[in-house]
């Protein structure tokens, strides 16, 4: 099931799922956000008023990271006491799923990363500032923890993701500039973790950014 | 799902974000009423009010005053905000300001801190202290701890991009002016632990709060590439004294000049021994004399003798069979077409003998003077030798033409050794005003150690 093409069961405007991947999706005519199953798609939800943010990405924003060209489908938006960040939804021309994170805009790119296993992982009571877990070849270290709350969603993502509430998350570094995210947003008992990479901006030869009144690229 | 219809309903669609984002206008602050800007779209958190100084919430429609403003001067910055430049390949505006002091041993020391911003790139920072200026980013990676032992001191070592970091100076800083806007919380008394290490020209900083730490690097930079960058009016402000990562302006040069007066050296040798193969070495002269001190005048000339070639250095031998004794030598060489003449006079005295120690001996049979820059042309010897009266010596006056001068090989190299030393001392001086300022002073031999 690759890419479809549906009716809006709110108004009928057509809805794409452009990737096999993309479970979610919302509607650019009313803003419903659907979530398709095997038989067909329903609404769950609606897409609320969006933070103001002044990120350049948006939907549809095309660039290349690792010489592959990706395309960005979704986003999440979180916010915590000190502002917000996105989680863009990226597709690369491989079929695979990645995100480009944007706080502030510092951005990093990053794919969540199997080779952790859940236990290691402690629940969010205990994970603290300092600790110290060793993925792949890098030791990843705690740098902060930050409880955020979802403020929404937009376009298509990888999984159902429309009721959520307050999250938290912590980030961890290493000393060859890595970066890692363990996600508890599906739960104290089940985090996810992504690893990555911190991008320069002009790195990612971004096309179909935002244009800013008074600047020009 | 294949009765899907491809044409958009008949609702208008709900533009949730634009694609062109505008800038706001009609800003106006809560507290003075004053009209305000905003620079960073809504990438600000809080601003400051350019009239009254109080800090706003940059997030609330209405501009919430988050804290009265306490201003107790007035600083106008250096790079004014709103100013635009293309720094390291990126347009950047000035959007904010922080002045942040430390206080040490009671005295303040203030520096300045200015915000970058691009809507695509990001932010920046330049910081200046004193007419010293520094570019900054904040890291991305951890640094690797390390430590380093200087005698009885312990300095701690940062590890970041294949560069060792030495620690320099920890303060508690605090932030003492606001200008513009910020994408965090600012507030006028703000505390941070402020630790610096250095790496001329780089400095690493990390700055702390709670158990959460911020590393940044600094690149020293000069003012002046500052101003052409930004296109300020007039010329950057003198810096004053040294800065802790300010590069040592001797840094490289010393080792420059030793490894280039190595090089020179090398030359000089190659040059010298080429001249000495070169040379004629051509034995122009000799003769054998012998004389008596009969009290009677006994001076003489010798035959004239060809000097050919270019004008260059000559050799003269005098081989004596001296046993115990002296013999004086005036000497003149003389041109015989221009009468020029070359005084000069030489000793030659030989002892030898035994005593407690065993054997000894003095001087030597043999006298060898070299006259320099003699053109070529015919000449004669005028020798007059002296000796104490009844003693008498036999003699052998040789000649030789174009002799290399080690005098001046002397003079090379001693005019090569010299600069360097005084580099190296210029180079010590810098470094011992660069960690007077820190708080691993150097300590002299003199001045004992004051901890």
């Amino acid at each position: 099931m690759a890419k479809i093409t549906v009716n809006c069961p709110n108004c009928g405007a057509p809805v794409e799922f452009s990737w096999a991947s993309s479970v979610q999706s919302t509607c650019t005519y009313c803003n419903s956000i659907l979530v398709r199953t095997d038989v067909d798609v329903k609404k769950v939800g609606e897409v609320g008023d969006l933070p103001n943010d002044a990120s350049p990405i948006q939907m549809g924003t095309e660039g290349i990271y690792k010489n592959l060209a990706f395309v960005v489908a979704g986003r999440i938006i979180y916010e915590y006491e000190n502002g917000g960040w996105n989680e863009w939804h990226i597709v690369f021309n491989d079929g695979t799923s990645g995100w480009l994170s944007d706080a502030q805009l510092e951005y990093v790119i990053s794919s969540e990363y199997k080779g952790a296993s859940g236990e290691s992982i402690p629940p969010t009571h205990s994970i603290q500032v300092g600790k110290q877990f060793h993925w792949g070849d890098q030791t990843y270290q705690v740098t902060s923890v930050t409880q955020a709350h979802y403020k929404g969603v937009e376009g298509q993502l990888p999984f159902q993701f429309w009721d959520a509430d307050d999250c938290i998350f912590a980030d961890l570094r290493t000393t060859q500039g890595r970066f890692g995210t363990i996600d508890y947003s599906d739960g104290d008992d089940k985090p996810v973790v992504y690893i990555g990479d911190a991008v320069d901006y002009n790195d990612l030869k971004l096309k179909n950014v935002r244009e800013f009144e008074g600047w020009t690229r | 799902m294949d009765q899907v219809s491809t044409a958009p309903p008949n609702i208008p669609r709900k533009n949730l974000r634009p694609s062109v984002v505008p800038k706001a206008v009609g800003l106006n602050c809560p507290g003075c009423g004053a009209p305000m800007a905003l620079r960073t779209f809504s990438n600000a958190v809080n601003v400051s009010c350019p009239n009254c100084g109080a800090i706003l919430d940059a997030t609330d429609p209405k501009f919430k005053i988050l804290q009265e403003a306490q201003r107790q001067y007035k600083i106008t910055p250096l790079l004014p905000l709103g100013t635009r430049g293309k720094w390291k390949g990126v347009t950047y505006e000035v959007v904010g300001f922080q002045e942040r002091t430390i206080t040490s041993d009671g005295v303040d020391y203030h520096w300045g801190e200015y915000l970058l911003f691009n809507p695509y790139a990001g932010y920046r920072y330049l910081t200046e202290y004193q007419g010293h200026w520094n570019d900054v980013t904040v890291c991305r990676a951890l640094p690797q701890q390390g430590k380093a032992t200087y005698g009885t001191r312990s300095k701690d070592r940062l590890i970041m991009n294949g560069r060792t970091f030495t620690q320099f100076q920890t303060a508690n800083a605090r932030t003492t002016f606001i200008l513009g806007e910020f994408p965090w919380q600012v507030r006028m008394g703000d505390k941070v632990e402020d630790c610096d290490y250095v790496s001329p020209p780089f400095m690493l900083s990390v700055e702390s709060t709670g158990d959460e730490a911020t590393y940044s690097l600094g690149e020293y930079t000069p003012g002046k590439d500052i101003w052409a960058a930004f296109g300020l009016p007039g010329s950057a402000p003198r810096a004053e004294g040294v800065f802790a990562n300010q590069p040592n302006p001797y840094g490289d040069k010393p080792k420059d000049f030793w490894n280039l007066g190595g090089y020179f050296v090398s030359a000089l040798v190659v040059l010298f021994v080429l001249s000495w193969i070169v040379s004629q070495h051509k034995d122009v002269f000799q003769e054998n004399y012998s004389y008596r001190q009969t009290g009677q005048e006994a001076s003489f000339v010798t035959p004239i003798f060809e000097l050919g070639g270019h004008t260059s250095d000559v050799d003269l031998t005098i081989n004596t069979g001296l046993d115990n004794d002296w013999a004086y030598f005036n000497l003149a060489l003389i041109n015989e077409q221009t009468g020029e003449a070359y005084d000069f006079g030489r000793e030659v005295s030989y002892y030898h003998g035994y005593d407690s120690d065993g054997s000894w001996s003095e001087g030597g049979r043999k006298d060898t003077a070299t006259l320099g820059s003699i053109p070529p042309g015919r000449y004669y010897l005028r020798v007059e030798p002296e000796m104490d009266p009844g003693h008498g010596v036999n003699y052998t006056l040789s000649i030789e033409r174009d002799v290399p001068m080690f005098t001046w090989l002397w003079l090379a190299l001693a005019a090569l050794v010299v600069p360097p030393f005084f580099l190296t001392a210029r180079g010590w001086a810098f470094e011992y005003k660069r960690w007077q300022e820190s708080d691993f002073p150097i300590v002299t031999q003199s001045g004992g150690d004051d901890d």
